[in-house]
């Protein structure tokens, strides 16, 4: 198994958002996160990716064989999780590829590597960039810096695929998209699917499920997963809503 | 010689009046004898001066410097100061060691465009006229004590004169050094002087080569004439135990054009002050800086713009990283007078803070008897953005380097507006080893010196954000 997560508590300034989630992900599975507002979707993102305005308060998350709860944000991210922002960050005066190669750089350093030469690092961005359909220009600009709602959702698409994550929770991703945008990151995250990494795409509509097919549909609730099924479950959801549910349906 | 007791200096004027003004013509011999009048009323400033507010220089007055008003350096190899120029930077270099011209008694450098490149206290010999129309045009000795004392003390500097229609293609390097075994106090006279249409990129540095303290005054005058165009760089970095006082005075005419751009990243104690009189129509100023300080340094940078013409506009935005106890000023006080409609001002400091020791005293100052105007400023201080550091972590990126993107991308909208790109890559370099803390005085400015790297003692420590 790839990630367990095993009656998960966590809380805000005291205010507790996740109420005993579990969860098990397999290599090789797409799994999707649906609820309504509000429900703990992000924060149960933020926290396998190590956010420390979360306290966890109770629970335990395993990847891969490791505590994950005990590492700090860029061990977690060295071990293979990513999490593709809901939005963004810009981050002035720091270009994409200088940001990129310090990552790659420093994972591959934790990894007991030389660091990549420049050269096959160039050619590793010109090959995924295609990917997500980013023109070259983009990636000498700073980190989402003016970035349109798609440049900054493809930027994140193309970070996961330079990074080549084992577990990527894409958060909302398909916010902000219009119908070209959402079929390019989909085909882009469709892409790099493979039997050795597992997706988890947090998501309110089904619009996206049309393009990313998920293995596994689950519902989140007031910081529980009530209810999990296969993808049929998100096209139930797209007709009835989710006040069915909420009254233990 | 304790520079906090005024009288002092009269005496060492009438002491050494025959070796201070030996080359002087009769109007210089006036200035330098009306200076010093100023300086012996105005007397040296204190924190009750409303300028002088948030820095105390005391202690530096205090300390007992030797000062000459001849060049005492004979055996001087000017290349074990002054090599390895950096890569794809090619520029008329001029150098002084301790306030002297290195090339003593070389006359000045003429091109073949009639440019005039050497030193000030050679000029007064060899082109007084070009001396005596500019010298004192630009600086005001009956405010500013240290001016008014440079005025009348100083005997030697750089001398740059661009004849009208002319570009210089090459960079003018001019290198500053002090470098004694006693404590020396160091005053140089710069003058550039740029005609009608002419253009000249300029680099400015003030190092030192070892970790005796030093105290330099400097005063330099920029004369702008219709037109011209000027690229001004001052890079410092100089030792903890150093106190720099760098006047500039920018006198600027219709459609000129200047840049300046202080970038202090080592001192003891830097206090800049620029004025810039923009007294003809259309012509404007871009004032940058940039400081990183740690440990006990101090920086201050004090910038005067009088709109003293219509249609000008001057744009102002300094940065500062500040670490352990460092203290850093920022006064920018714009004036513009009551005919000079359609004024362009604008104005910014932004700080990081990366300790709360680390201070910054930041005031805007405008000052506007113009309706039609428009003008703005602004003052920050941070920290460093904690969703930028999740984000860049969440990439596998450590806490460490994180940081030093973040404080690096802060510090490079400033180093972007160097338009010398093969100094723009040097600058950027020295701003990552400073950020690193490898940077050691010896690795100055555009130039590599040949003793040995210091042991590096000023990092800016990453654990305490």
């Amino acid at each position: 198994m790839l990630l367990q997560i095993k009656n998960l508590h966590a809380s805000i300034q005291g205010k507790e958002i996740l109420k005993g989630v579990n969860l098990e992900v397999n290599r090789g599975e797409v799994h999707a996160i649906m609820g309504p507002n509000g429900t703990g979707k992000s924060t149960l993102a933020s926290v396998i990716a190590g956010r420390d305005i979360y306290e966890v308060t109770a629970g335990e998350v395993v990847f891969n064989s490791l505590n994950l709860l005990d590492m700090p944000v860029e061990q977690r991210a060295r071990e293979g999780i990513f999490l593709g922002f809901q939005y963004p960050v810009e981050i002035p005066g720091v270009s994409i590829s200088n940001f990129l190669r310090t990552a790659l750089n420093d994972i591959r350093k934790y990894k007991g590597l030389e660091p990549m030469p420049a050269t096959e690092f160039l050619a590793k961005m010109e090959e995924k960039k295609k990917l997500v359909e980013i023109h070259s220009k983009l990636t000498n600009r700073s980190v989402n810096e003016g970035f349109s709602g798609g440049e900054k959702k493809k930027n994140e698409i193309f970070q996961m695929a330079m990074l080549e994550p084992i577990l990527s929770i894409l958060d909302e991703t398909d916010s902000g998209l219009d119908i070209d945008a959402l079929r390019i990151v989909a085909g882009g995250v469709n892409s790099l699917r493979s039997e050795k990494n597992a997706t988890i795409v947090i998501t309110h509509y089904q619009r996206l499920l049309e393009y990313i097919v998920p293995d596994f549909v689950h519902v989140l609730y007031e910081g529980r997963i009530i209810k999990s099924g296969g993808k049929e479950l998100a096209l139930e959801l797209e007709e009835k809503g989710y006040d069915w549910l909420k009254n233990g349906g | 010689m304790i520079l906090s007791d005024i009288t002092n200096f009269d005496q060492i004027f009438r002491e050494n009046l025959k070796t201070i003004g030996r080359r002087d013509t009769e109007i210089v011999s006036e200035y330098r004898a009306d200076a010093l009048n100023h300086l012996l009323r105005l007397g040296l400033p204190t924190s009750s001066n409303e300028r002088w507010r948030n820095t105390d220089i005391s202690k530096a007055l205090q300390t007992d410097y030797s000062i000459f008003f001849e060049d005492f350096q004979d055996q001087l190899k000017p290349e074990d100061y002054f090599t390895c120029e950096v890569a794809g930077l090619d520029t008329w270099l001029i150098t002084l060691l301790n306030g002297w011209y290195t090339f003593k008694n070389s006359p000045l450098r003429i091109l073949p465009s009639g440019t005039i490149i050497g030193s000030l206290s050679r000029a007064m010999v060899e082109c007084p006229e070009l001396v005596e129309n500019h010298l004192g045009k630009a600086a005001d000795n009956s405010e500013n004590a240290f001016t008014a004392m440079n005025s009348a003390f100083a005997t030697d500097g750089f001398f740059i004169y661009v004849p009208d229609g002319v570009e210089v293609t090459k960079t003018i390097q001019m290198v500053n050094v002090v470098s004694h075994t006693d404590p020396i106090f160091v005053q140089t006279r710069n003058l550039v002087i740029l005609g009608k249409n002419s253009k000249l990129r300029l680099a400015h540095c003030d190092d030192s080569h070892n970790h005796n303290p030093g105290f330099t005054n400097s005063v330099t005058e920029i004369i702008m004439a219709e037109n011209s165009n000027l690229d001004h760089y001052k890079l410092q970095n100089i030792n903890d135990h150093s106190t720099l006082i760098n006047n500039t005075y920018i006198h600027q005419e219709a459609g000129s054009k200047c840049t300046t751009n202080a970038l202090s990243l080592h001192g003891g104690f830097i206090r800049n002050e620029i004025f810039v009189k923009l007294n003809g129509r259309e012509s404007s100023v871009d004032v940058y800086g940039l400081y990183l300080m740690d440990k006990k340094q101090a920086v201050d940078n004090y910038v005067f713009i009088d709109h003293a013409a219509a249609d000008c506009t001057s744009t102002e935005m300094f940065k500062g990283i500040l670490d352990d106890y460092a203290h850093a000023v920022f006064n920018g006080h714009i004036l513009v007078r009551k005919d000079s409609q359609r004024t362009i001002a604008y104005q910014s400091n932004r700080n990081i803070l990366l300790t709360d020791k680390a201070q910054i005293n930041s005031k805007p100052f405008l000052e506007i008897y113009a309706d039609d105007v428009k003008c703005s400023h602004g003052a920050t201080v941070g920290q460093l953005d904690t969703n930028a550091m999740f984000y860049l972590r969440s990439r596998g990126i450590s806490e460490d380097n994180a940081r030093l993107l973040l404080m690096y991308a802060f510090a490079a909208e400033i180093i972007n507006k160097i338009s010398i790109e093969s100094l723009r890559d040097r600058l950027d370099d020295m701003v990552k080893k400073r950020l690193r803390g490898e940077l050691s005085i010896c690795d100055q400015c555009v130039l590599h010196c040949k003793t040995p790297d210091k042991p590096i003692e000023f990092e800016i420590d990453l654990s305490k954000v």
